[in-house]
């Protein structure tokens, strides 16, 4: 085990205001069951889960409520005891409408519930690869950094590719965000099962740790919980540069390999990443038989009293999560689910937590930036601060006049939405939200013409 | 000056012999019923048949691979001399008009936020949900009003209201309306209900004045359910456009106020 | 709960979230600047009428813009400094003692034609201030080419009646253009004596534009403008390289002097970084500097004017929409 410097650096990058010194030194804090959860079933990428409860039934905690819905879906488990109130469609962080499972957790089971079998611990060292995949699906476990990828289909690559880099993305590049911060220093143990772990369903694959050089303290605790491991273990330690996190840089930042535009994934070039969040929830699956029910949130920004890491059950209301750091102080103006450069801003405080909610911020108006989209100067600002190498400014100016061919000629489609261009962009054009509408059009058509597609085969067989 | 005289009278023969060789061997063979159709066609190339512009559509109805009576714009007095042309029959067709099934305008229906970004419902739904706090409701950014090929459709106070005198039923606003809330409706029904939130009551009162509440005041006042002039999804009232209710005075008794009686509908309320 | 706002709504956006800051008026205003050692430099040597020019320019590109922003019923501009910027560099781009109602009708060209005409600032595909001094020179040949005289320049004690004179480059043409007959001739000599010095030519001791005759000010805006990463060095570069080189291996006058006179420096520096019509790209910018560099140089050497500074930057704005089209960046991860 060895602590190296980042040998490769992506081009492009940002340097936001990180303002992480509000939420750095406060200790994860477990928060009691609010009285009220909102499951959702849509709780990270690809297909929602299919709800099994209804309206009246009694749930225990770590009970089946929703089922894997398709290759690329979790299954959701009720993250406490209680009785359904309801279940009904219910916005999301994201601006989409998908089911939620209501819980009272005040109500009293009934006597003659049946218990639910819980999942047993398992000796990781002796089972074998199919039993601990198998506990990582049936313990809902999914990326819990961004986007939510499910672990069981990453930690099993399709027949003829194998990985050989495990990485561990510890880099948490969005401002205010300190939750993965907390759990390395903390839970720096858990990690290091959990990389055992998946060290051993991957086939014992090189190990690397990326961490942003502004974290000593976690590169330190890093060090300590793996100082004695075997096997090609190292401690990358990355320049500090947004958007480090993203899987595709930090590939490129840890071992120099490049992930093709899409469709192409991280396991192409032999990569997995994994967020160091979830490691930690892969190792208690295991070795605690404990599924994904709960996970840290930094509740920060400049309008919340108290800013947190507060450790709390998945479908805890952002209002709950907000009286637990003490309210506002100051009135807020935007509340955004996530960091600043990502997260989604939302207009209730009704929604609940998922397990990709790495963060939940109040900003009051002076820190709320108002975008206008003036003329676009040509300045080339965007183009330097891509860190994927597109012409921002020609996409923009592209789909402003609805002419989505030339932004899908421009590689749109290889847009990540970090939002590095629109946060340079001196013309406060709204460069990252044209992106966007541009790739959601082009999905529309695609879908489209694949249903044609299949219209006419059905057709004409 | 001869020579010139010659040299003039050898180019013009020599591009002649050209020109007619031309017509002769390159000439392109089509078929003479697609000018016709074309002639027939509107001429709007509004794209609402799904063929690029009227020409596309000549040819595949000439083609037989596109049904007759699929130009909305031209309705049924195109179909018919389409039919006369290709030698077939054409079935009735009734002009239709779209229609946005909302009435809740900035004063009407809250708004849940300030939105701040690009004025179009498509990425406005896609931020928080849009800024309105009924989920149905028309957000007001113009999607529709954008891709309308006549600009039949004008925002109003937050609200798309289509001018039934320019729209031609292309049906593009349909497609591109994020909320799925203007539907096609024949032209000569009057009487509509403006809502599309099948929310119960209570929730609906909540983010929106005028919004149906599925008291079904409409249908008993009509003749009730017998009668048929009314369909109901969840607690919102729609109205039944293959029989669709006459009797005016029904409108100002809708406790919600979202009915209306009105042969433009580009005024709503 | 509903949350404590201070409306009673949140602000809902699209991600980022949070902005670095940077702003359309902040980098006119450091363009106004790096301008201002310059602008110094030419009221220095040109006194009050280079004073009135500016002031002219200035004033009447604002008030252009604000009745064109009127006339189209648009928001106004004033604020993004645009307009005050497309004045300063058109005034410092005019000979000192160009009478002023010729200042008025460039400057009304530079914002009405050249600019608000496309749609504003980032629409127009040439540089407004070039564009305003290429119609000026074909509208008003004449003043447009008489120089006045620096002020305090020793050389001329001989003739102190004169006031005005020929730039540094029209006798360097005369000397060692293409056609040059004189070389034989009793006032060769005469001719050669009457170039400034290398040092007059570093301060900009020597008649032509307001702008364009102190080498040294226009590095130290230059420097300011590359210190807060206003400008990349590549337009800059690549134009002074070109021209270095080319004037080496074509022969004539000495290298150094092409670049210090005449446009080459304020052209180089201000006018092809100009972002509007320069390309996006690295690569783009090295192609365009090198481009102006190379006509610039054809220009001086044998077209019909003593100089093509503004002529080559214009043509280049010209293709640069070509130049983007070949340079687009390869993204990330693309084949």
């Amino acid at each position: 085990m060895k602590t190296v410097k980042s040998p490769f650096k992506f081009k492009g990058g940002v340097h936001p205001d990180y303002n992480k010194e509000l939420a750095r030194e406060s200790a994860i804090e477990r928060m009691a069951t609010p009285a009220e959860l909102v499951v959702s079933m849509s709780q990270h990428l690809g297909a929602p889960a299919k709800c099994i409860v209804k309206a009246g039934d009694f749930v225990r905690r770590g009970q089946l409520i929703g089922e894997k819905n398709g290759f690329i879906s979790v299954c959701v488990r009720a993250s406490a005891d209680g009785q359904v109130k309801a279940v009904e469609k219910r916005l999301g962080p994201a601006g989409g409408m998908a089911d939620a499972v209501i819980l009272d957790t005040t109500a009293a089971l009934p006597e003659d519930l049946p218990p639910v079998e819980p999942l047993k611990p398992l000796d990781w060292k002796n089972a074998t690869r199919e039993e601990l995949l198998k506990r990582v699906e049936e313990a809902g476990i999914c990326g819990m950094g961004g986007a939510g990828f499910p672990s069981a289909v990453k930690l099993n690559p399709p027949p003829g590719k194998r990985c050989e880099y495990l990485i561990l993305n510890g880099a948490e590049c969005e401002p205010y965000l300190t939750a993965d911060f907390r759990v390395m220093l903390e839970r720096a143990d858990r990690i290091r099962t959990g990389v055992e772990i998946m060290r051993k369903i991957l086939g014992m694959p090189a190990v690397r740790i990326a961490i942003e050089a502004n974290k000593p303290e976690a590169i330190a605790a890093m060090e300590k919980a793996f100082a004695d491991i075997e096997g090609n273990v190292e401690i990358v330690v990355l320049p500090v540069l947004y958007p480090q996190g993203s899987e595709k840089h930090q590939i490129y930042a840890t071992v120099g390999r490049v992930v093709p535009e899409p469709p192409a994934l991280p396991i192409d070039v032999g990569c997995v990443v994994e967020n160091v969040g979830t490691v930690a929830a892969i190792a208690d699956a295991v070795e605690k038989g404990e599924p994904l029910l709960e996970r840290v949130t930094t509740v920060s920004g400049d309008a919340v009293a108290n800013p947190k890491n507060v450790l709390a059950p998945s479908g805890t209301k952002y209002s709950d999560l907000l009286a637990f750091c003490g309210g506002t102080k100051e009135d807020a103006a935007k509340v955004i689910s996530g960091g600043t450069m990502m997260g989604f801003a939302v207009s209730s405080l009704d929604i609940g937590t998922t397990k990709t909610t790495s963060g939940l911020l109040f900003l009051t108006r002076k820190k709320v930036f108002q975008y206008s989209s003036q003329a676009c100067i040509n300045c080339g600002r965007c183009l330097r601060a891509c860190p994927m190498n597109l012409n921002p400014a020609e996409i923009s100016k592209a789909v402003e006049s609805d002419d989505i061919k030339t932004a899908e000629d421009a590689h749109v489609m290889t847009c990540i939405e970090c939002g590095a261009c629109s946060f340079g962009c001196p013309a406060y054009r709204t460069i990252t939200q044209y992106c966007r509408r541009a790739k959601n059009s082009i999905r529309a058509r695609m879908a489209a013409e694949r249903a044609a597609a299949q219209a006419a085969k059905a057709a004409n067989p | 000056m001869t020579v010139a005289i010659v040299c003039i009278a050898g180019i013009g023969l020599v591009a002649a012999i050209a020109l007619a060789l031309a017509d002769k061997y390159l000439a392109v063979r089509e078929d003479p019923r697609i000018g016709m159709v074309t002639a027939v066609l509107p001429g709007a190339n509004c794209g609402g048949c799904g063929f690029a512009g009227c020409d596309g559509y000549a040819r595949a109805l000439v083609a037989g691979t596109a049904p007759n009576g699929a130009c909305a714009a031209g309705g049924d007095a195109c179909a018919q001399a389409c039919a006369k042309i290709l030698g077939v029959e054409a079935a009735a067709t009734e002009k239709r008009v779209a229609l946005v099934k909302c009435c809740g305008t900035r004063s009407e229906a809250i708004r849940v936020g300030d939105y701040n970004g690009i004025c179009d419902c498509n990425v406005a739904a896609a931020t928080a949900g849009g800024d309105k706090g009924c989920r149905y409701g028309c957000l007001g950014y113009g999607a529709c009003a954008n891709v309308c090929p006549k600009n039949a459709i004008s925002i109003h106070d937050g609200l798309a209201k289509v001018d039934k005198r320019l729209c031609i039923g292309c049906g593009k606003c349909v497609k591109a309306c994020p909320k799925h809330l203007i539907e096609l409706v024949p032209a000569s029904a009057t009487i509509h209900v403006l809502c599309n939130n099948p929310d119960k009551g209570p929730s609906v009162r909540k983010v929106c004045g005028v919004g149906c509440m599925g008291c079904h005041m409409c249908e008993r006042l009509s003749g009730g359910k017998e009668a048929g002039h009314f369909k109901f999804d969840g607690f919102l009232a729609k109205v039944n456009y293959s029989n669709p209710p006459e009797d005016a005075a029904i409108v100002a008794k809708c406790p919600a106020k979202c009915m209306i009686e009105d042969p433009h509908f580009e005024s709503g309320h | 709960m509903k949350p404590k706002t201070t409306e009673s709504h949140l602000v809902l956006s699209s991600s980022p979230h949070t902005h670095a800051k940077s702003s359309v008026s902040r980098i006119m205003l450091d363009v106004i600047i790096a301008l201002l050692p310059t602008t110094a430099m030419g009221i220095w040597f040109f006194g009050m009428s280079a004073v009135w020019t500016i002031a002219v320019c200035v004033s009447t590109c604002i008030v252009t813009e604000a009745l064109c922003r009127m006339a189209m019923k648009r928001e106004s501009t004033i604020g993004d400094l645009s307009a005050v910027l497309t004045g300063l560099l058109l005034a410092l781009n005019l000979p000192a003692g160009l009478p002023l109602w010729m200042a008025v009708a460039g400057s009304v060209f530079a914002i009405a034609i050249a600019k608000q005409v496309f749609g504003g600032l980032g629409m127009n595909p040439f540089n407004p201030a070039l564009a305003a001094r290429a119609f000026m020179l074909i509208s008003f040949t004449g003043p447009m080419t008489t120089w006045l005289k620096p002020i305090c320049r020793c050389k001329c004690d001989a003739a102190p009646d004169v006031l005005t004179m020929a730039t540094p480059l029209a006798t360097m043409k005369r000397l060692f253009g293409h056609d040059a007959t004189a070389s034989a001739t009793p006032h060769f000599q005469q001719a050669i004596d009457s170039l400034p010095s290398t040092w007059d030519m570093l301060v900009g001791n020597m008649p032509g534009c307001i702008g364009e005759v102190s080498a040294i000010a226009l590095a130290i805006g230059a420097a300011y403008l590359l210190w807060r990463k206003v400008i990349t060095w590549h337009i800059p570069v690549s134009f002074i390289a070109t021209v270095y080189v080319y004037s080496l291996i074509a022969g004539g006058a000495p290298a150094y002097m092409q670049v210090l006179t005449g446009g080459v420096m304020i052209g180089a520096c201000f006018m092809a970084t100009d972002y509007v019509t320069s390309p996006i790209t690295a690569k783009g910018k090295l192609i365009f500097g090198f481009g102006c560099g190379l006509l610039c140089m054809l220009i001086r050497q044998f077209g019909g004017y003593p100089e093509g500074c503004s002529f080559a930057i214009l043509i280049m704005n010209a293709i640069c929409p070509l130049i983007n089209r070949w340079t687009q960046p390869k993204p990330f991860g693309a084949k």
